[in-house]
């Protein structure tokens, strides 16, 4: 009844409505990054479900965090406010208006997902770039959605509590998942597909299980993101955006939550100190123009990773030492 | 009618780019069993080769655009374009080889990436106007050659499809004729094997990647002469939409990527004359997804079973 997985969600969750109460004390640079990082944990953890425990490949997640955006903000905006006086007060409408956005980006991730994962990690990474691409291309066209203005009004709901509780609610749902009969199915899947199969798995079912698990947990993240920038643009859910998620898990460790966790983190500190030192006038004009731009260092942090370290920096704690991606 | 042929004309000129980007995901697909994800980016590398040394060569021949000068920048950037294309091979794919797929694309989009942002820092992320190499006009058809004649068609285009075909043929002589063909060929049917037959499996994959490279960089060099506008990230879109072509036609395929290139070209102008220009990205993807739903073979391609 009480394990201590359970304890410990209940137990952290308490410590962040605490904590909640001093976080107005800090400068909103820091509140900023602060949130910026509990956002990118839920993003990296889910997708460390696909990429990491099931061995795919998607390159489009931030395309469900957009449907998941957009979706939220759209009921806020149309029932935040009329039932917010009435029968449900805000804080009801707002975390509703999330798990809609999670269940919109969830049945994205189906209708995405059926068609494209019986096929392998390479085209399933190209599709997903596409429907990324595509999503992106549907939403700066739709009108009522704000189009290339993008779309804003929404209420800042999103606090240090709603960010890191669903954090936490995240990190125990895969930790538990990938402890199961179903997490079993998963590390069948990423480590011998054609063995997994004979054993019976319905290996189809599990890829789709964690495409649709992780597009939910992006929705979510996508939802917290759009009620605390309070305005959300299409360009800010493009292909860089999905990079930057998949950069995390693989810097973590594909299949290893805690270190994604850690990757996550760090990741999203990373641009701020660039940014820093790309102030440093002593520095060559050429370093400082690649501080400036993240995403050569991403790129070849990449390659090197792959090249010298393939399981991550912090290796792999939860996979089988014999696991394909060593 | 004469609309229609119109935007057919317009597609062809588009998807021989196409097919020539295709036919280098194909090859690489076929030796190597991945997708080279860096290849879209080799191709804008092919358009900037031509951007920096394609008024150089034009001096060689003379004052001015000429046609003599524009083959010589074509040769040139194919060259460097296959040489990039070897040493991208020998870094970053050939330590490897012999390591899971996923981490071998993951490499694979790191230097995707890099080659876009470092592209963006060198070369500048504004779009650039590509030099004239040729002199582009309407060519004139004749009335009496009765409705034709209302066609409109550029010396760009004849060039670019005229080139196409030639790159075309000589790629089907060295694939089907040459020894280094055979040993590709040999290869793509099964590696060890080939490598049994004294085959030396890592000059024929730099070849290949040499092969697919020159193409890209031909395609840069001719997308630039029909829009001479370039930009360090316009491998991007074209690399994905060959990418389609390659899984169309059936990636592995040689005249199946030829085929698919033209049809995804011929697709897009169709779409954007009689549709939308809005949906000319959507359409390709969702033809994309068509394929891998009902045919994943692609159009030429055939099954392989996979062994345990």
């Amino acid at each position: 009844m009480f394990e201590r997985s359970k304890i410990l969600l209940v137990a952290t969750l308490l410590t962040f409505a605490g904590l909640s109460h001093f976080a107005g004390g800090i400068s909103p640079y820091y509140f900023d990054i602060l949130i910026g990082i509990g956002i990118n944990i839920i993003l990296a953890v889910g997708l460390n479900l696909v990429n990491g425990y099931t061995g795919q490949f998607s390159l489009g997640h931030a395309g469900f965090m957009a449907v998941g955006a957009y979706a939220s903000s759209w009921l806020t905006l149309k029932y935040g406010y009329s039932m917010g006086s009435g029968t449900l007060n805000t804080t009801t409408v707002f975390v509703l208006a999330l798990l809609g956005g999670g269940l919109g980006a969830a049945l994205a991730g189906l209708i995405v997902g059926v068609p494209s994962l019986r096929l392998k990690g390479d085209y399933l990474a190209i599709v997903t770039l596409g429907v990324n691409e595509i999503s992106k291309g549907v939403l700066q066209k739709a009108e009522p959605l704000g189009a290339q203005r993008g779309l804003g009004g929404m209420e800042q709901h999103t606090n240090f509590f709603w960010t890191f509780a669903f954090a936490a609610i995240t990190i125990y749902v895969v930790l538990n998942l990938v402890g199961s009969t179903y997490g079993r199915g998963f590390l069948a899947v990423r480590d011998d597909e054609i063995a997994a199969e004979a054993m019976g798995i319905n290996t189809t079912k599990y890829k789709v299980l964690a495409f649709v698990l992780a597009a939910f947990f992006a929705g979510i993240a996508g939802g917290l993101y759009a009620h605390f920038k309070q305005f959300i643009h299409p360009e800010g859910f493009n292909f860089l955006r999905s990079v930057d998620i998949v950069v995390m898990v693989i810097l973590g460790g594909m299949g290893n939550t805690a270190g994604v966790v850690v990757a996550a983190t760090l990741l999203t500190i990373l641009p701020e100190f660039l940014r820093a030192v790309s102030r440093y006038e002593w520095l060559p004009e050429w370093l400082r123009h690649v501080a400036e731009n993240r995403m050569i260092l991403y790129s070849l942090l990449l390659i090197v990773l792959m090249l010298t370290r393939p399981q991550g920096l912090f290796g792999n704690f939860t996979g089988k030492r014999n696991s394909k991606l060593q | 009618m004469i609309e229609f042929i119109q935007q057919l004309l317009n597609g062809l000129g588009q998807g021989s780019i196409y097919a020539l980007i295709a036919l280098g995901y194909t090859m690489v697909f076929g030796v190597l069993r991945f997708i080279n994800f860096a290849h879209g980016d080799v191709f804008m590398l092919g358009a900037f080769a031509g951007f920096y040394l394609g008024p150089k060569t034009l001096r060689l021949f003379g004052e001015g655009p000429s046609y003599s000068g524009a083959f010589a920048a074509l040769v040139v950037a194919m060259v460097l374009c296959a040489v990039i294309g070897i040493v991208i091979e020998k870094l970053c794919y050939r330590p490897l080889r012999d390591r899971p797929k996923l981490t071998v694309l993951i490499t694979a989009i790191g230097v995707s990436l890099f080659l876009e942002n470092a592209g963006q820092l060198v070369f500048g992320a504004n779009p650039q106007s590509f030099p004239e190499l040729i002199v582009d006009r309407a060519l004139e058809i004749p009335e009496s050659w009765g409705a034709i004649s209302g066609l409109t068609i550029t010396v760009s285009q004849v060039l670019v499809f005229g080139v196409t075909l030639l790159l075309l043929f000589v790629l089907r002589y060295v694939v089907l004729k040459t020894k280094m063909g055979m040993a590709m060929r040999a290869l793509s049917f099964n590696p060890v094997a080939a490598s049994l037959m004294g085959i030396n499996n890592d000059v024929v994959i730099s070849f290949t990647f040499g092969l697919g490279s020159a193409l890209a960089g031909a395609a840069g060099i001719l997308t630039s002469i029909q829009q001479p506008s370039i930009d360090p990230l316009m491998g991007v879109n074209a690399g994905l939409k060959a990418f389609v072509a390659a899984v169309l036609g059936g990636i592995g395929n040689l005249p199946g990527a030829a085929l698919g290139g033209l049809l995804i070209g011929v697709i897009e102008a169709l779409v954007v004359g009689y549709v939308s220009p809005t949906y000319r990205d959507a359409i390709v993807f969702g033809v994309l997804i068509l394929i891998l739903i009902v045919k994943p073979t692609g159009l030429l391609g055939v099954s392989e079973r996979e062994k345990v």
